[in-house]
């Protein structure tokens, strides 16, 4: 690895100093042993951990069929590719003439990572959008056919306003609850912050399914002559009211805002750490100042504390619309859809498995890709203006 | 600027010579700042509220099928019914052992692969000059919104039968989980990475160290909280997904979470064992959340997501 070492003599030219990049080999010429070892280095990884991959999912009976085993060796060999891998295109790319090999590290590190965001993530939504406009099973163009249909459909509007009411309220009150448990957290003893913080920020653990069924527990419903086992009809019962079949009860949505209680759960936590660290770093001064002019509490977090915090409010807010904007587990595992609780994700999961339309699950893909283009906008003006300040 | 009426000049000055965080106390903390007791008493019970659905599910995970579909479980310290068979019965007939060796199978290469490919990339970010740096760098913002739900079709084909034919095996959903961790995970490592001082990188260009040692031997070092910080986000996400496991993996390769979202779906025999599965499921998360949570929440608040 380490050609300085080997040719010493050449630490006195010193060219590369000035060079753009640290490290630049300091010799012009290529290295051809290097070039060839990096290519065929780099071939040979390939051909070996996509073989042993193929292995681990064909032949089983050659690992003892042992799931362990074989979880093991794909780790190795995982991960053990992924480094050789790296290690060879390095030694391909220093090989090269000192210019073209300063200019190309760069790129070389960065290849393998937009190479699989380039296969996971943009050939899909050129892909997608391809797929919108064409049939059920992708065989014949068919125009603006599935828009119409897609848009037409009461289903459909049923479903964006439900992921309007998810987005108007989820975030919101995830950012409120977050503001006020790190507000009342810091003022506890050191001991008891920890503690709450540790009790509130448990959920971010556990899956939207895991939640969900923890969550049908306490919306559990039980005829009236029989005892609750849901705390929620408990609670209500103990108030007089009569059982309710919680997720089936669609007034005022009210199925819908109950799956939005397991999200907030979930992700106050996330929230609190975030804003209770922005809430730590506002000077002490700032507020003694308020103080001191006789501010009360209130005024001064919200003239004092929350415009320092503003970023991190937006942070977060942002961060919750991008998760709501997606949300389908929960829906999906626990009404799937019925009781006017649908929203864009499930739907499409629907559309595509369920009635096998893969181009109206594109369209409906496709609307929710122009759904997340203000955030996306957003996000990278927020990003520019944030490295302005850097 | 009002002066405080309530306040005589000495009283101030008092006030802000012994730590004054609140005024109207009743008790000095250990560290001297007074003690809130509208805090206290609001915080224990959100607390309360927080855990209270996740007791109700480790109780009723511990009682037995009568005692699940007849009482509460907050009757279960006099109403009984407590049961381990719950645990027994999921790991014998629903086979959940399966799952979650197949769970952490998944869920390790698909931590570990990405933060290798987004530190490379992210170092690259942070310490290299290069043409289109910015405009790379604000691509991976932008793909970080794209709904990973744009994948599925044209993915399930590209691996089928018709395609590379890895579909329902782990090396797809390995590649998967990688490909859609990649853009925050170069995100996240390069926000740090570019906190770090220039110099030592300076150095070690005058030591003569090539790019590829300087990554390994210094940056990687120095990065380790952001690295501990986004694994354990990763592994969460990777643990705790339902779409990708369950599109892109077999039967047989089924995570515990395919296997939990099964057994909700399931009626009639085997509901008792629905509470034991997903509390087994939630285990794992909630150990490796537990023991690594001081770095989650400061590799998080430090440079992960920024304020």
């Amino acid at each position: 690895m380490s050609t300085r070492t080997q040719d010493p003599e050449l630490t006195g030219t010193d060219p590369g100093h000035e060079g753009p990049g640290i490290g630049a080999r300091e010799t012009e010429a290529a290295v051809p042993t290097k070039i060839l070892v990096g290519l065929v280095g780099m071939v040979v990884v390939g051909w070996f951990v996509a073989n042993a991959s193929l292995a681990f999912a064909y032949y089983p009976g050659w690992f003892a069929d042992s799931k362990v085993l074989i979880g093991i060796l794909a780790l190795v060999v995982g991960v053990g590719g992924a480094y050789f891998f790296f290690y060879f295109l390095n030694q391909f790319v220093e090989g090269l003439p000192g210019r073209i090999s300063r200019g190309l590290m760069p790129y070389a590190f960065l290849a393998p990572g937009y190479a699989l965001i380039g296969l996971m993530l943009l050939y899909p939504t050129i892909q997608t959008i391809n797929y919108s406009f064409a049939n059920a099973d992708a065989t014949a163009y068919v125009g603006l056919e599935n828009y119409r249909t897609v848009l037409g459909s009461q289903e459909f509007r049923s479903a964006i306003l439900n992921n309007v009411l998810w987005l108007v309220i989820v975030p919101a009150v995830t950012v409120f609850f977050g503001v006020v448990i790190a507000v009342l957290a810091d003022k506890l003893s050191t001991r008891g912050e920890k503690v709450s913080k540790s009790v509130i920020f448990l959920p971010m653990a556990i899956s939207f399914v895991g939640a969900s069924t923890i969550w049908l527990l306490v919306y559990q419903y039980d005829p009236a002559n029989e005892d609750a086992t849901g705390l929620l009809n408990a609670a209500w019962r103990a108030l007089g009211g009569e059982p309710q079949s919680w997720l089936q009860n669609s007034g005022l949505r009210l199925n819908s805002l109950l799956m939005m209680v397991i999200l907030v759960w979930l992700q106050v936590g996330f929230a609190m750490i975030l804003l209770s660290s922005a809430i730590k770093g506002v000077p002490e001064d700032t507020i003694e100042a308020a103080r001191i002019d006789g501010a009360s509490e209130l005024q001064i977090f919200f003239r004092v504390v929350v415009p320092q915090i503003k970023g991190t409010i937006i942070t977060v807010f942002i961060t919750v619309v991008i998760l709501v904007l997606k949300v389908f587990d929960i829906v999906y595992v626990l009404t799937d859809g019925r009781d006017k609780t649908q929203v864009i994700a499930n739907l499409f999961f629907a559309k595509l498995f369920r009635d096998s339309q893969s181009g109206q699950a594109s369209a409906i893909v496709v609307v929710l890709l122009l759904a997340v283009t203000p955030v996306l906008i957003y996000q990278v003006r927020h990003f520019r203006r944030e490295e302005m300040g850097r | 600027m009002t002066v405080d009426v309530t306040k005589t000049p000495t009283e101030v000055a008092e006030a802000s010579r012994t730590e004054p965080r609140r005024r109207r106390t009743r008790g000095i903390m250990a560290d001297g700042r007074p003690r809130s007791v509208t805090s206290i008493v609001t915080m224990v019970v959100l607390c309360v509220l927080w855990t209270l659905p996740t007791v109700g599910l480790l109780v009723t995970s511990l009682r037995d099928r009568d005692a699940q579909a007849e009482t509460g479980w907050w009757t279960a310290l006099w109403n009984g019914g407590w049961t381990f068979d719950n645990y027994r019965g999921v790991f014998d007939s629903a086979d959940i052992g399966t799952s979650l060796l197949n769970s952490v199978i998944v869920a390790v290469p698909a931590t570990v692969i990405p933060i290798m490919f987004a530190a490379f990339a992210a170092y690259a970010f942070s310490f290299m000059d290069f043409r289109g740096k910015d405009v790379l760098f604000i691509a991976i913002v932008a793909v970080m919104v794209v709904p990973i739900q744009v994948a599925f079709q044209p993915l399930l084909n590209l691996f089928g039968p018709n395609g590379l034919g890895i579909s329902g095996q782990f090396i797809g959903v390995w590649i998967l989980h990688t490909g859609f961790g990649m853009p925050l995970a170069i995100y996240t490592l390069r926000n740090y990475m570019a906190t770090l001082p220039k110099t030592v990188i300076e150095s070690a260009k005058i030591d003569g160290a090539t790019h590829f040692q300087t990554f390994w031997r210094l940056i990687v070092p120095m990065s380790v909280p952001v690295i501990a910080a986004f694994a354990i986000l990763q592994f969460l996400w990777v643990w705790n997904d339902l779409l990708i496991a369950k599109l892109f993996l077999s039967t047989d390769n089924a995570t515990v979470i395919v296997k939990l979202q099964g057994l909700l779906g399931a009626q009639g025999q085997g509901t008792e064992f629905l509470p034991a599965g997903a509390f087994i499921s939630m285990v794992i998360p909630m150990i490796v959340f537990f023991t690594l949570q001081r770095f989650f929440v400061r590799g998080l608040t430090s440079g992960a997501v920024k304020g």
